[in-house]
Parts: structure tokens; sequence; C-alpha cells
């Protein structure tokens, strides 16, 4: 039996604001267990929530991003469930009144635009770290997290492969980095993703029963923890099984998930409205002031740069992927005014360089001042691209220009016609047969006379002259 | 008459003219507690130490003749808003050795104002109670009839100011829990409007009925206390952001003109004889002060009770999640995983009272139950608003009995929670509604247990409940005694 798959996704992403959502402490990752804490994000009797505006602004970037319809009025609900790591017992969350609703986003599907529709986007707090003593059966709780602010993004059930579902999370992802309002770093916890997963044979409408994967902290681990469950449940299927509702773990060590809890041990969170906090009312003014705020988004940036640097959509597509690379990019032909030539040298040699260090662009030692400089030098004749090839490691090396690497290595171009002339003479008179080989027709020869000027001048032979002189002296 | 028999504004008057201590009144205060303490049970904990360090402090001030509107008074404060390093409670054995690191915006504003720390007053375990028997710390008894209880949920607060234990205090009222001991106990007793006092630092029972007041010897103390207590708070999103008016303005002023309203559904069957005539003495008293009584109809009003006990329960079955043996207070020391440590910590942390209510929240609130119970309550608590905005437009105050009966016996009531619920019964409409009430005494029984009037008014306008308060005392004559003890 052929079945299709429907996947959707929960995103949780962490919101880069300098406090936390109800109280003053700082959200920064690291730091001593429970140093930024406070009896509000401690959950100690008596405090109560005041909410960080920065987060509805950062909350609405984000659903404008997205194409949400944003609510005129949202508010908080309680999530209610024990665990050591909640330390009010409940989770500050939206329920039925999520900030916004009703957004889509495109992927690219097999050369197509496939919309993938978002449920919702609402805020909500962290919830803090749980450490188990490896040898003592004592368990300590650090609260740094708890309180920080997250925002979920739910999709509607729209992808039909765990590559789409990967692809969904890449666009996301970017997204919430190009606004700046999460890291996007998925080690660290700040950005994370649940998946529900289900089968049902090809052409059936009602959705099978689904399944809820956790635990998967690269974009890697989704498509294979969603590729196992869906050869789980076509296993299951095809056995005369069924699927059961359940709650699954991925470990990517074993490469396996297993069942963390069924429906009947699902919890009943007994949401409702938080009494500490009032609705939100969100106008018209502050929609547009954040609209207003919002800077050039993924896709626009790649048809911009498609359209006026002229670049293919592969190129366009590496460039933009990253916003800082982007900007390097840009900052490079904005210098030299070769687009092409920058995209060829930032695609190649940069990214190769960074990728090997698993360096970031933002802390690439090339800066986009040296490498326009570099471009500019080759179009300019003085360095030939070959020598910038064997320069460019230098740049990236020593963090210096090329104008300094060439000096010291005394690599400036021979464009001094006498000289050339000299050496090729020189070279003439030592290989008469090929010359006379080449005379009596075999033009393929010129190849072997550039390569033995370029030899005898260590590459530092301009090109282009070269071609020209030997043009005129070996004609005779 | 001795020192902790005295009104804030009658010690005020001394301080000022020099003729006695911030020191001296809080000895008095202190002979008075040693003298009866033991017998009525007011405080959970006392200060003594810190009272006379506080009370020596204010004394220097009063010297370079720095004066501010509490200066040297004590006051008690009840055991569930937070005191920056003194132990607070709640009442309850799950929080015995919670000893929080800040204190609560009122305690902080009191003690700006000069005020001299007596205590923390007993109170129902996590104000869950009408009678202060559920504290795990014993019960508090009425100074007028030790056999009796005094109300609650804050019986330590009203016993403190009616034994003379200290000279006004600090209470909290969630469906009626100022206003109902303070009537069982002859004092004043205000629950100002939702949001007029911050909530930051009184530890949550149900956070959209919690309200934190003053009890206090006479009207014109209350407005004196109105006066530091009152004002918005950054630390609470549900505070208001309102102009706080000079309460004491209100004070000697004549309510001529005014409509009273008197709401027909409050004058039930099962009220007390004593208690429905001194309520009918107390609208002769507005009559002849120049008010008129208007018979109004509040007609939600049977269902009060109802929505109140599946709000608050609800509210409370979240608030007290906290309390895990996590992070602070009790945790039982017999437990081999999680599960028997929440269990356990829980089981013997709390009393039968805040298990019953956290119970029913949680009913209330589960998958299945939410919209007929939570849901359903919600509807009727906005009709239950609507009914006093409907009455707002027929008079400008309402009159009603603080409680059905006067104090009953200790014990008399403890199986049989029903029974207990309905002494709030008069109460419970205000703090749903999120207005504010007063009570204040209108007379003794036969038997010599004192009974409450209480006044209604918009939201906001404490204003008017002091005036009508003050004119009420004024006129009523009501004669003054002091319990036997």
């Amino acid at each position: 039996m052929e079945f299709e798959t429907v996947i959707g996704l929960e995103v949780h992403a962490q919101l880069l604001t300098d406090t936390k959502i109800f109280c003053g402490c700082s959200t920064k990752f690291g730091g001593a267990p429970n140093s930024h804490t406070c009896p509000v994000c401690l959950g100690l009797p008596g405090v109560l929530p005041v909410l960080n505006k920065k987060v509805v602004e950062f909350a609405m970037k984000m659903s404008l991003a997205t194409n949400c319809v944003i609510n005129k009025s949202c508010s908080f609900a309680r999530k209610n469930y024990f665990y050591p790591d909640l330390p009010k017992g409940y989770q500050i969350s939206q329920f039925a009144y999520p900030l916004s609703e009703h957004g889509y986003i495109f992927l690219d599907v097999d050369g197509a635009q496939k919309k993938i529709g978002l449920t919702r986007i609402h805020m909500e707090e962290d919830a803090g770290k749980l450490m188990h003593d490896e040898h003592n059966p004592v368990s300590y709780v650090d609260l740094n997290r708890a309180g920080v602010p997250l925002i979920e993004i739910v999709s509607e059930p729209d992808m039909r492969s765990p590559s789409e579902a990967a692809d969904y999370l890449k666009r996301l992802h970017e997204i919430l980095v190009y606004l700046e309002i999460c890291d996007g770093n998925m080690e660290e916890g700040s950005f994370r993703c649940d998946a529900n997963v289900s089968i049902r044979p090809m052409g059936q409408k009602e959705y099978g029963t689904r399944a809820e994967l956790k635990n998967m902290n690269s974009f890697r681990n989704v498509q294979r923890a969603l590729e196992y469950e869906i050869k789980r449940q076509q296993y299951l299927v095809e056995c005369g099984g069924k699927v059961v509702q359940e709650t699954r773990l991925w470990d990517d060590a074993s490469g396996v998930s297993i069942s963390m809890r069924s429906k009947e041990e699902a919890h009943d969170y007994r949401y409702f409205p938080d009494p500490d906090l009032v609705p939100i009312l969100v106008d018209d003014a502050w929609v547009e002031k954040i609209r207003r705020e919002l800077p050039e988004l993924p896709l626009a940036k790649r048809e911009r740069f498609i359209k006026d640097y002229q670049i293919p959509e592969y190129d366009a597509g590496v460039l933009t992927a990253d916003k800082a690379l982007s900007q390097y990019y840009e900052e490079v032909v904005k210098l030299c005014g070769k687009p092409k030539q920058a995209s060829n040298w930032v695609m190649g040699d940069v990214l190769r360089f960074l990728n090997e260090d698993k360096r970031d662009i933002r802390k690439c030692p090339i800066t986009a001042v040296a490498l326009a400089d570099m471009i500019s030098l080759i179009e300019a004749g003085k360095i030939s691209g070959k020598m910038a090839k064997d320069i460019i490691p230098d740049m990236y090396k020593t963090g210096l220009s090329p104008q300094k690497i060439i000096e010291e290595k005394g690599l400036v171009q021979i464009t001094d016609e006498g000289e050339l002339i000299k050496t090729l003479t020189a070279i003439i008179e030592s290989n008469p047969g090929q010359v006379a080989d080449y005379r009596g027709g075999k033009e393929k020869l010129f190849g072997f006379f550039v390569g033995q000027a370029m030899k005898a001048t260590q590459g530092k032979a301009n090109p282009q002259l070269v071609n020209d002189l030997l043009k005129k002296m070996l004609a005779g | 008459m001795e020192l902790n028999q005295l009104t804030i504004h009658e010690l005020q008057e001394k301080i000022k003219n020099g003729e006695t201590s911030a020191v001296k009144i809080t000895e008095s205060v202190f002979q008075r507690i040693d003298a009866v303490e033991e017998r009525v049970h007011s405080y959970i904990r006392l200060l003594k130490d810190e009272a006379l360090v506080a009370a020596a402090i204010a004394d220097e001030n009063i010297k370079k003749g720095q004066i501010k509107p509490l200066t040297g008074i004590p006051i008690a404060l009840k055991d569930i808003v937070c005191t920056k390093g003194i132990p607070t409670t709640c009442g309850s054995h799950i929080l015995h050795n919670f000893i929080p690191p800040y204190d609560a915006t009122v305690v902080e504003k009191l003690r700006d104002a000069g005020a001299v720390f007596v205590g923390k007053a007993n109170m129902d375990e996590f104000a869950m109670g009408s009678s202060t028997e559920t504290s795990y710390f014993g019960p508090t008894r009425n100074p007028w009839d030790l056999e009796r209880i005094p109300g609650g949920s804050s019986g330590g607060s009203a016993t403190a100011v009616a034994a003379d234990e200290c000279i006004a205090s600090i209470g909290s009222d969630t469906g009626g829990s100022i206003r109902q001991p303070a009537a069982l106990c002859g004092v004043v007793g205000l629950k100002p409007t939702y949001g007029r006092v911050s909530r930051f630092g009184l530890i949550a029972f149900a956070s959209s009925l919690d309200q934190i007041g003053p009890f206090t010897k006479d009207v014109e103390d209350c407005a004196i206390m109105m006066n530091v207590l009152a004002g918005f708070d950054t630390k609470e999103s549900t505070s208001v952001q309102a102009e706080v008016p000079d309460y004491c303005q209100f004070i000697g002023r004549d309510i001529k003109g005014w409509k009273i309203g008197i709401p027909k559904e409050y004058f039930i069957e099962g009220i007390d004889p004593e208690v429905n005539a001194a309520i009918q003495k107390a609208i002769g008293v507005i009559e002849k002060c120049g008010g008129k009584c208007v018979e109004i109809s509040l007609p939600h009003t049977q269902y009060c009770l109802a929505v109140y006990y599946i709000i608050a329960p609800a509210e409370a079955s979240s608030n007290l999640a906290r309390y895990d043996g996590v992070k602070c207070g009790f945790r039982t020391s017999d437990a081999r995983d999680l599960l028997e440590m929440y269990k356990k910590t829980r089981m013997h942390g709390f009393g039968a009272e805040v298990k019953r209510r956290i119970m029913i929240g949680t009913y209330a609130l589960s998958a299945g139950y939410y919209d007929a119970y939570y849901g359903k309550a919600s509807q009727v608590r906005a009709l239950i608003k609507k009914d006093f905005e409907e009455a707002w437009k027929k008079c400008d105050v309402i009159l009603t009995p603080t409680t059905p009966t006067p104090a009953f016996k200790i014990g008399e009531k403890t199986d049989d929670p029903l029974q207990m619920y309905l002494s709030d019964i008069f109460t419970i409409s205000t703090n749903l509604a999120g207005i504010p009430g007063i009570s204040v005494p209108c007379g003794f029984t036969a038997a010599g247990l004192p009974m409450g009037v209480q006044f209604l008014a918009g939201h906001l306008e404490e204003g008017k409940l002091i005036q009508i308060a003050s004119a009420y005392e004024k006129n009523a004559q009501i004669e003054k005694r002091r319990p036997k003890l």
C-alpha cells in the first residue's frame, strides 16, 4: 500500500530580549546556576508577573514576517503541571487567545512554491533545567532559563515529507535570525522543534492517528527522526497493527524513538486565564510601527540579489541563507562593484575556509574591505586570478590586506613590456623546435609558451600582456 | 485609657504634643499582649525586639520633627503578607519555615509611613476559612467570648485590634475575610476596590478576588490607613492607575440626599433576628442622617456563593501548585522518588480545608468540566458585576448586613463546610464584582456579641464608603464597650 505522510511542526524559539518575560532578570545563556533569578522567576509565594513589552513586539515581528493576523486582543493563560523545573507549578502561556493566527510561508518544493499554513504564534515563558547527579540519587534545579521568553509557532499539518519539514524549519529559522529576535542556536536550545506525524493511505482524506516526536535538536535529527517515525508507522500498519496516539522521544545516539507517554497518560493542563495578567490590546498604530521596523526578509533579499546583482538563483540562495553572510557579500559588492566575482570568491574560498574551521562569517579574518580590494586588484590587472588564489589563504590566516601580502611576498605583477620581451625572447630562442612547429600550424603550442613565460616569472607576468607579446613575437 | 486602647488619630495627637512616645505606645501594646495573648491567640509570631527598635527610631524622628502618617503606630500584619527576613507562614505547615527575601508592597508602604510592626497575625490556612480555625498554628478566639470564633480568614488581625493588642492591622479579603471578622469582633474593616491596594507580596489565594485592607478601631483610622495603603504599583499588572484622594477629607461630611440601596435579596431566611434588628436600626440611623433608603435588586445574588466556590478554588488550585517541596517551605523527608515527594509534601503540608479546595478547583478546571464549571462561573460573575452597575443607577451606596449571624462557637461548623461557607454569603459578591466594601460595628446582641453593617460602593469609591461609615458611626452612637478579658 502506498502511504502519504502528514507532518505538522511546533517550534519554540527563545527571544533575544535582554530581560525575562515577567521580571527584570537577565536572559543570558550560561552563568552560574540560579544566578539569573529573582523572587518572581523563582515563583516564590506572593510575587506577581509584569509583562516585558519587548516580548510582545518581537512576537509581533515574527507574526508579520510570516503573514499572521495579529489579534486585537490576546491574553495569557496558565498551563498547569508539576515538574521541578517549573517553579510555579504552571507555565504562563497563551491558550484560547494567542497573539496571532492564520499565517503562512512558502517553500520551494520541486521547483514550485508550496504554501505552508501557520496556525498560530503565541508567547510563553521557558522552564528551568534539571541536572541529575550521576553518582547519587540527587537532582539539581537551575532556574536561570525559567522565565526566558519563548514564542511557539504552530504549523498546520501541511508538510508531506521529512525534507519538506526540514525545509520549513530552515525557513522559519532564517526568518527568526533575520529579524534578530532569536539567535537560532539549536544546541543551546534557542530553537526547538516538536513534530506531529501521521500516515494515511494515498488518497484518503481523514488524517491518521498521530504521534508527537520530541527531543530533536538539529535539522538533521528532525529529518532522521521523521524518517524513522514514518517507517515505524508504515511497518505497524502493514503488519496489521495500529498507530496509537502517544508522545515519543527521539534518541539520536541509537537512531530510534521511544514511547514517552500514551494518550491516557497525557497531562490535563487545566488551562485557564491567568488572573495576574491583563489582556494585551494591540491597535493598528502599534502593528504599523512594528511593520515599519521589519528588516528585509530572506525571500525578498534573494529575489533582489538575483535581479540587482544578476547572480544565479543558487548563489542568491546560498548568500542569503545567513543574514550576516548576505551583509558581508553586499558590503564586498558595494566596495568593488563586481557582484558575480564577489559571489564566486565568497561562495568559493571564503565559505570553504569558514566551513573548515566551523567559523561564523562574523568572525571571518578576511574583512569585506580586504576581499573587495583583492577583487579590485585583479580587475585592475595588478594581480592575476592565480595570484589571488595563492594569497587568499594568507589573507585568511593573517587577516592582512591583499596589498600587504603582495608587498611582503614581492608578488606584484610584471607589466613592464621591455622586461617581458627579454624573457620571452629567451624562451623562443631556447625552444626552436616548438617555435617551428607552432609556426607550421600547431597553434595548440601557444599554451606551452604561456606556461614557460609564467614559470620563468614565477607567475608574476601579466597574462594578457604575455598573450599579446607572444602572439606578435611568434608570428615572426 | 491605656495607650494601646487609643486610635491612630488620638495617638498622633499625643505624639505631636509630646505627651507620649512611640516606645511607650509599643510597650503598652506588648504589656497587653502579655496579658491576653495566651487566651486570644491573635498572633502566629510576635516581633517585640524589632518593634522596640523601630519605636526607638520613630522617637528619634519625632524629636527631629519628622512625623509621618503612622510614625510610632503599632500595626499587626496578617501572616499572608511577605516580610523580608521574617517568617511568613500563611497559617500553613507547608510554609512554616518560609522566610521571604522581600517585603510586600504594603509592608514597604507602612514602614515608609513610620509604622511599627507588632507581629504576624493568625489566619485560616492560606486564607481559606471563615473562622481562623484552619490555621496550622491553632485557632484564634473571639475576645468578646473566648468560646467563639473571631471570623476569618483574617481572624488574628481582627482580634488584635479588638483586644487592643495593636492599634490597627492589615488583613486580606477574598470573599469577606476582612469584613466578616471585623463585624464579628466589633471593629472597622475595609476591603478596597480590586487593584486599589497592591497585591505584590500578598501570598495568593484567589488572584482575581484577593485584596488587602485595614482593620481599625474607628472609621477615621480606616481613612488614615487607606491613605498609606492605596496607590498604583508597577509590580502588579492588575494594579489600578488612578489618583488616590485624601481619604481623611471624607470624615465628618454629611450624606444628605444620598440614596442608599437596600438589596432585597440580602434579607433572607436564616438571617439572625438580632442581626436583622440591628440592620433595621442602622437603616433608621442612615435615614436620620439624611440618606434616603430605596429597595434595589441584585438578581444574581443567589448564585454568588456557587460562583465563588468555583472561581476561588480554581485559582487556588493553580496558585498553590508552587508548594511542591522543591524551592522553599516544608518538604517530606520520606520519599523515594519525585512523585512520592510531591504527594507526601502536599499531603502533610496542607490542612484538610486547603486540600478540599485544591481538589474542588482542580476538578472545576479539568478537561470536560471546564465549560460547565469555570466557564459558566465566569459568565455568571459578569452578570453579578452587571447587577451592581445597574444598582449604581438607582443608589449611591448599598447597605447590607455584613454577616447573617454573630460569631458562632468554635468547632460548631468545622464538620460542615457548607454551613461555614454560608457565613460569607453577604460579603462574597463584592469580591466577585471587584468593588469596595466596609464593615462598621452596629451594636451588640443580648449575649454581648458585636455585629456589623456593611456598605458597598462602586469602583474606586472608597471615599464614599468612608463618608457614609463615618456619618453612621457618629450618629449611631453605638455604645463604647471593650471586651472583658
